[in-house]
C-alpha cells in the first residue's frame, strides 16, 4: 500500500519564547524539529508498510530549509520525500496550506492513505489533516489511536474520544490524523542516516503541482487574524462510579441542588 | 575536542549517543536494581543498525572498521555499562565466526545476528579455567556426524538471553593448548541448559550464567576452524574485542565526569559553586586529562586496525590496561566530587563506581594484559639485539 505522511517542520517550542506584547513566537535561534504529532504519523505509516508492503512518502510545503525535516523522516525509514516550496506559497493559512498539500498529493497519483499527526505544536489548529482531505474529496478521521484492520479498501480504527473511544469504518483512500497513544515513535537507523545524507530532496515550485495562483499565498488566505489569547480553562470534571443506580441518584442529587431538575 | 571523526563516524555517534539519552538513561536505575536484562534497549540498537556495524556488507551489515565500533561502545557506555557489556559481549561471540567461519556457517549466521534478530555470546572461562585458559574441562568428543560436549561453562555474558554460543572444548586432552577446539552451538540444542544467573556487583542489566553441557550433540559442521585451533580462536577473538573494552572504560570514566561536574557546578558550598574551588577543579581536570589520555590510546589502536596493522596485541592491551584503570579511578573520584550525594543511587555515579570494577577484571585481567605488554617487549628486544 501507498501511504502519504503529512509532515511539517516546526519551531521546538520547548524551546521557544513568546513576544508578551505580539503574542508571537520568537522564532529566533530557536532549533527546527519536525512536528513531534508528526512523528507519530511517520512511525505508523511505516509500521503499515512493514505489514503490508508498499512505499511510504513524506511530503511537507515550507521554506528550503524544511527539507532538512523530510532528511530526518527519511533517515526513520520513509522511501521518498517531497517538498512543496515556492516564494507565492508565503502567508499562506490553513486553507491555502491545505489546497497546496492536496494538489500535491494528486500528483503524486497512487496512494492509499494519507496521514498527519492531529496538529502541529506552533500553530495548534489541527485543520490541515480534515481540510486536505475535503479538497480531495476522500473520507477524514481524526484523532486515531490504533488501527484495527485493514482489509482491500476498507479499514478501521479507533477514534480517541474525550471519554472513550469510536470504532470507525471508513473506505481507502482516506486521510486520517492520530494521537501519540497510537505509537511509540522509532529512532533513526544507520542505513536511513546515510541514505538521508546523500539524499537529494525533490522540489516541487506551485507551478509543479499545478496550483491556481489565486488560492495560494497570502491570496489564497481567507483566515484573518484579529485577535490572539489563551483559551479559558475547561470546567473541572467529576466521574461518577458505584452501580448504575447509585450513580443515577447521584446525578439526579446534583441537578436538583442547581435546580436543574 | 576534535578526534577527526568522519562524517559517517559522527552520525554513528550521535545515533548511539540518542539511543543512550532517550531510552537507556531513564531505564538504567531500574535494570542496575532488578538485574534485568535491556531487551527493549537493545531492540532498539538493532533497529539502528548498530549490531551490524562491524559485520561485512556481505552478510548484511555495515562493514565498518573498529573505530566506529568503538565510539557506539563508548556512547553507550556514557549511559550504562551493563547495557555496553550487552552489547560488546554480542561482538565477542561473533568474533570466532567472523574470523575463522566457513562460508557456510557465515551464510548461517551473520545475517541474522547483524539484523538484532539473534543474539550471541562467548563461552570459555570455566571455573578452573580463568586467566588460564588451559585449565578448561569441558570436552568434545566427536561420534559420527556429531561432536558430544560435555561440561560447565561460567560467568558467561548474554548467557540465557543469545540464541547463538560459540564455546571453546577439549576435544584431545593430550595435545595441550593444541587439543581445544571451538564450535557453535544454538540454544534448544538438547543437553544445552543454562545454570543459575549470576547477582553481581555491577553491570547488573547484563545477564551472566553458566552454560551446561550433558551429553550435548550438535553436527559436525558446527566446529569453527579445524580441530585443534581452539586456543588460536580464542585469543584472535580476545586479541580483536580487547580495546573495546578500553572504549567502554572511557566511556563510563566520561560519563562520571560529565554527571560530576553538572551537579558540582549547581553545589553551593561557603556561598559559591564548589566549581570555584582549586580543589575540585584539579581533580576535574585531572579526570578529563586521563580520560583523554585513555581515549587517544583506544583511537590510536582502532585506527591501527583500520589502517591494517597486523600485530596489535600490544598496543590493544595498553589500551585496555590504561583506559581501565582510568575508569576506575575517574568513577571513584566522581563519587568524591558529589560527595554524600555521589554515594546515594539517587544519582548515577555509584553505579558507574560498581559498574567500572569490572573492567579491569574481564576479558583478561589488568594483571594478564601487563603480561602481554610485557613478553611483547622483551621478545621485541630480543628480536631486535
Amino acid at each position: 500500500m501507498n501511504i502519504i505522511v503529512l509532515v511539517k517542520q516546526v519551531p521546538d517550542t520547548a524551546e521557544v519564547k513568546i513576544n508578551r506584547e505580539t503574542n508571537t513566537l520568537i522564532r529566533d535561534g530557536v532549533p527546527s524539529i519536525i512536528n513531534p504529532y508528526d512523528m507519530y504519523a511517520i512511525e505508523e505509516a511505516l509500521r503499515l508498510r512493514e505489514k503490508h508492503g508498499g512505499k511510504v512518502t513524506a511530503v511537507t510545503m515550507g521554506p528550503p530549509q524544511a527539507a532538512e525535516a523530510l532528511k530526518e523522516a527519511v533517515s526513520l525509514g520513509v522511501d521518498d520525500a517531497v517538498l512543496v516550496s515556492d516564494r507565492a506559497f508565503a502567508g499562506a493559512d490553513t486553507w491555502a496550506t491545505s489546497y497546496a498539500l492536496s494538489m500535491t498529493i494528486r500528483k503524486i497519483g497512487v496512494y492509499d492513505l494519507v496521514i498527519a499527526g492531529k496538529q502541529a505544536i506552533d500553530g495548534d489548529t489541527a485543520q490541515v489533516g480534515p481540510e486536505t482531505a475535503d479538497m480531495l474529496g476522500i473520507p477524514f478521521v481524526a484523532y486515531i489511536r490504533k488501527i484495527e484492520q485493514m482489509q482491500g479498501n476498507k479499514m478501521v480504527v479507533e477514534r480517541l474520544m474525550d471519554e472513550g473511544y469510536d470504532v470507525v469504518e471508513t473506505s481507502l483512500p482516506a486521510v486520517i490524523t492520530v494521537v501519540k497513544e497510537i505509537n511509540t515513535p522509532r529512532l533513526p537507523s544507520l542505513k536511513g542516516k546515510m541514505k538521508a545524507k546523500s539524499l537529494k530532496v525533490t522540489t516541487w515550485s506551485a507551478k509543479d503541482v499545478g496550483a491556481d495562483e489565486n488560492k495560494i499565498g497570502l491570496k489564497g488566505s481567507p483566515t484573518q487574524v484579529v485577535r490572539i489569547f489563551p483559551p479559558a480553562p475547561r470546567g473541572g470534571r467529576e466521574m461518577l462510579s458505584g452501580s448504575i443506580e447509585d450513580q443515577v441518584a447521584a446525578v439526579a442529587k446534583k441537578l436538583k441542588e442547581q435546580s436543574l431538575m | 575536542m576534535d578526534y577527526l571523526l568522519t562524517e559517517e563516524q559522527q552520525m554513528i555517534r550521535d545515533l548511539a549517543r540518542q539511543i543512550a539519552v532517550e531510552k537507556i538513561v531513564p531505564v538504567r536505575a531500574e535494570l542496575d536494581e532488578h538485574n534485568k536484562f535491556p531487551a527493549e534497549i537493545m531492540k532498539a540498537i538493532a533497529q539502528a543498525d548498530l549490531l551490524g556495524l562491524y559485520i561485512p556488507e556481505e552478510y548484511g551489515g555495515l562493514g565498518r572498521g573498529s573505530l566506529d565500533f568503538y565510539i557506539a561502545i563508548e556512547e553507550l557506555s556514557k549511559a550504562c555499562l551493563g547495557v555496553s557489556t550487552t552489547y560488546a559481549a554480542n561482538a565477542l561471540g561473533t568474533y570466532p565466526l567472523l574470523l575463522f567461519g566457513t562460508e557456510e556457517q557465515k551464510k548461517k549466521y551473520l545475517p541474522d545476528i547483524a539484523a538484532g534478530k539473534k543474539y550471541v555470546a562467548f563461552g570459555l572461562t570455566e571455573a578452573n579455567a580463568g586467566s588460564d585458559a588451559s585449565g578448561i574441562q569441558t570436552t568434545a568428543k566427536l561420534d559420527g556426524n556429531e561432536y558430544v560436549l560435555n561440561g560447565t561453562k561460567q560467568w558467561i555474558t548474554n548467557g540465557g538471553e543469545a540464541d547463538i554460543y560459540t564455546v571453546i572444548a577439549i576435544t584431545d586432552k593430550t595435545k595441550g593448548p593444541r587439543g581445544a577446539s571451538a564450535f557453535v552451538v544454538e540454544k534448544g540444542t538438547p543437553g544445552f541448559t543454562f545454570g543459575k544467573k549470576e547477582n553481581k556487583m555491577g553491570i547488573r542489566a547484563s545477564s551472566t550464567t553458566e552454560l551446561i553441557f550433558n551429553n550435548c550433540r550438535i553436527p559436525k559442521e558446527n566446529l569453527i576452524a579445524k580441530q585443534g585451533m581452539g586456543f588460536i580462536v580464542a585469543m584472535k577473538t580476545l586479541d580483536s574485542s580487547r580495546a573495546g573494552v578500553g572504549s567502554q572504560g572511557v566511556g563510563v570514566a566520561q560519563g562520571a565526569i560529565d554527571e560530576a561536574l553538572k551537579f558540582a557546578k549547581g553545589r553551593i558550598q561557603f556561598g559559591q559553586p564548589v566549581t570555584s574551588f582549586q580543589a575540585v577543579q584539579h581533580m576535574l581536570a585531572d579526570m578529563q586529562t586521563l580520560t583523554e589520555a585513555a581515549r587517544s590510546l583506544v583511537y590510536n589502536v582502532a585506527r591501527m586496525i583500520d589502517g591494517g596493522a597486523k600485530d596489535f596485541s600490544r598496543a590493544s592491551a595498553m589500551a585496555k590496561l590504561f583506559a581501565t584503570d582510568v575508569a576506575m579511578k575517574v568513577t571513584t573520584d566522581a563519587v568524591q566530587v558529589m560527595g554524600g550525594s555521589g554515594y546515594m543511587k539517587e544519582y548515577p555515579v555509584e553505579k558507574m563506581m560498581r559498574d567500572a570494577k569490572i573492567l579491569q577484571i574481564y576479558e583478561g585481567t589488568n594483571q594478564v594484559q601487563r603480561n602481554v605488554i610485557a613478553l611483547d617487549m622483551i621478545k621485541e628486544a630480543s628480536r631486535t639485539k
